[in-house]
């Protein structure tokens, strides 16, 4: 929904350009949050999931003359919590407006919103500025019927009023997102942060989490902004990215041709990639905001602000900064290990699990990022010794909880013993990893299945260095290629050591005695 | 003044349909609402808060009570919710198209 300080939209310096320029997207998010209370906004309804239509109504909900609604104080307590989280600044007293428009969901002919006293304003999340998170209350559901010939000559709509007046929060940002992936992956921390503060249920696909985007293009290196279109309800992290992509595109070939971008609302239609007019700049909407009569102002005291800050638990994003300056984690890792909570908690119990010899907790986080959560079907990173690669996997459209190791039988005890026992070098890592896949089967206590196994590392003594010498005997046209100075070349010959001793033998090791057998 | 325009303006926004002979009487009876509303400006209230709330402008009202416990409170039968409506389909109210 469009609000009262809003984006300019004068055309570039110079009118539009004529040649095929480079443009810069600017893009800003409306994200609407379903609150995770019990009743409506403003009545005691109780929230529907699911229900039959039209059996969680009352007579505020429905609209009817003399009712009086009153705000319900946990929706003002979770969007507090909302704007502490964002690091906005909390209005001491907040004011309802309501947002006149006639439309059959809206029985009273208006939404109860907010308007220039929001209850929170300022504050950001990541690289992105946060404009201001208001509370409002949800419209009715509309359900298309069709020509059916049950209203003579006209088609028809049904309104079930179970979903009107649901608390919503709406969060709005600055215009700082510049790329598609960017506003998803950005949507995606917003969710997360969301759902660790257990404000919503932030499901996408069930509409307790809707966003809208705002989306303008201007010239490479220009600082003004150009005229912006408003992307309805684009509700999965893939139509996002999709969406925004092809809106971006429609306008450009606009800017090409030499013509003007027109400010309206449109719609994205996943399936035929295509970008429609919602409304037309003739019907833009004229909402009339004036102070709801019928509430009360909402003043916070202080009571309410100390119940607020409680309730904020440590954030993804400052989950990640502390594995970094405590651990001194990997920036990666430990932005892998926050975005997704359950990863976090499993390391934590792992490295609080007294494992001797203990792990080392970079060790511990790319065992569990990398070799545990994709084994357990998860989205955690392919494992990458190097440390490179993107840092954060691809996830599933619906957070991908199927991952969760606590609940595989891998306990958080167990893996950090295995890595405390690797990175003592008791065990190598092909060992290791057999070790893991064995957890994963069976569950049990590592130790014993390295004895029972037999897959204790062999220490670097004669055992080995007799393996290496064979190896080298076997391989003679690679063991000359190494003395030559192709390093590369030791491949064959520590291929072989390591399919004779199963992967016990330790790599490094290995390599070491080959080259000292070699001279080099 | 409010105009012709204004008007036919407000009165799409509201829904409703004027007849031709009825904009211009309409235009003059907002007109004399807002003058007589637009005397308040002669007053000096600076320094005065807006009042958009009676009760909330009284310093005897403590607001930060105006809020209700999330606690639930019985939903209407829905043969009760629906009896008033003029047409019902499927447990719902029925209504023309909005798209249509």
């Amino acid at each position: 929904m469009s609000e009262p300080a809003t984006t300019p939209t004068q055309p570039p310096e110079g009118g539009s350009p004529k040649q095929k320029d480079s443009y810069e997207a600017v893009i800003g998010l409306e994200i609407h949050v379903q609150l995770a209370t019990v009743t409506k906004m403003f009545c005691g309804c109780e929230l529907s999931f699911g229900e039959p239509p039209n059996t969680r109504t009352c007579p505020v909900c429905l609209g009817l003359p003399g009712s009086l609604p009153v705000a319900n104080a946990h929706a003002v307590h979770l969007g507090l919590v909302i704007g502490l989280a964002l690091g906005c600044e909390l209005a001491p007293r907040s004011v309802f407006h309501r947002k006149n428009y006639f439309y059959p969901d809206l029985p009273k002919g208006y939404q109860i919103s907010q308007y220039d006293e929001p209850l929170c304003r300022g504050g950001a999340l990541g690289e992105v500025r946060i404009r201001r998170v208001h509370l409002e209350e949800d419209a009715a559901k509309l359900i298309h019927v069709g020509s059916s010939g049950r209203i003579h000559g006209s088609d028809a709509s049904i309104v079930d009023f179970n979903r009107g007046g649901t608390p919503l929060a709406e969060i709005v940002t600055e215009p700082d997102l510049r790329t598609p992936e960017q506003a998803s992956e950005w949507l995606k921390l917003l969710r997360t942060t969301l759902r660790q503060l257990g404000v919503s249920d932030v499901n996408m696909e069930e509409g307790s989490l809707r966003c809208d985007a705002n989306i303008s293009l201007r010239p490479a290196c220009s600082a003004e902004l150009g005229t912006k279109t408003e992307l309805k309800n684009v509700n999965s992290f893939r139509f996002i990215e999709r969406g925004i992509r092809a809106e971006i595109a429609r306008q450009e070939r606009i800017l090409h041709a030499g013509r003007q971008v027109v400010q309206e609302t449109l719609h994205y239609d996943p399936a035929s990639d295509r970008i429609t007019s919602l409304r037309s700049k003739e019907e833009a909407h004229d909402y009339r905001y004036f102070p709801e009569p019928d509430l009360l102002p909402v003043a916070i005291d202080q009571h309410m602000l100390a119940a607020a800050r409680q309730a904020l638990s440590e954030l993804p994003s400052e989950r990640a900064a502390r594995f970094q300056r405590q651990l001194a984690l990997s920036l990666e890792t430990a932005q892998l290990l926050s975005f997704r909570s359950e990863l976090g908690d499993y390391f934590e119990a792992a490295l609080a699990a007294g494992a001797d010899p203990a792990p080392p907790a970079q060790a511990l986080a790319n065992w569990v990022t990398g070799e545990l959560a994709p084994r357990l079907g998860g989205y955690g990173r392919e494992h990458d010794d190097r440390g490179g690669g993107s840092a954060v996997a691809d996830e599933p459209v619906d957070g991908g909880v199927g991952g969760d190791p606590v609940n595989s039988r891998v306990t958080p005890a167990a893996l950090a013993a295995l890595v405390g026992m690797t990175a003592a070098k008791q065990v190598s890592v092909g060992a290791a990893r057999q070790v893991l896949d064995r957890l994963i089967a069976e569950g049990g206590d590592p130790r014993a299945i390295v004895e029972a196994e037999g897959l204790a590392a062999m220490d670097g003594g004669d055992e080995l260095a007799a393996i290496v010498a064979a190896a080298i005997a076997a391989n003679a046209d690679a063991a000359q290629r190494v003395r030559e100075g192709n390093a590369k070349a030791v491949g064959p010959i520590v291929g072989q050591v390591m399919r004779q001793t199963r992967g016990r033998a330790d790599g490094t090791e290995v390599a070491r005695l080959v080259n000292e057998q070699l001279g080099v | 003044m409010i105009g012709r325009d204004e008007v036919l303006h407000v009165a799409r926004l509201a829904r409703l349909a004027l007849a031709e002979e009825e904009i211009e009487p309409m235009a003059r009876e907002l007109s004399a609402v807002l003058e007589h509303v637009e005397r308040i400006g002669e007053l000096d209230l600076d320094g005065v808060q807006p009042t958009s709330h009676v009760v909330a402008s009284s310093s005897k009202v403590d607001v930060t009570r105006a809020l209700r416990p999330d606690e639930p409170r019985p939903c209407l039968p829905r043969e009760v919710a629906l009896a008033q409506a003029p047409a019902v389909s499927d447990g719902g109210f029925l209504v023309p198209s909005p798209q249509a």
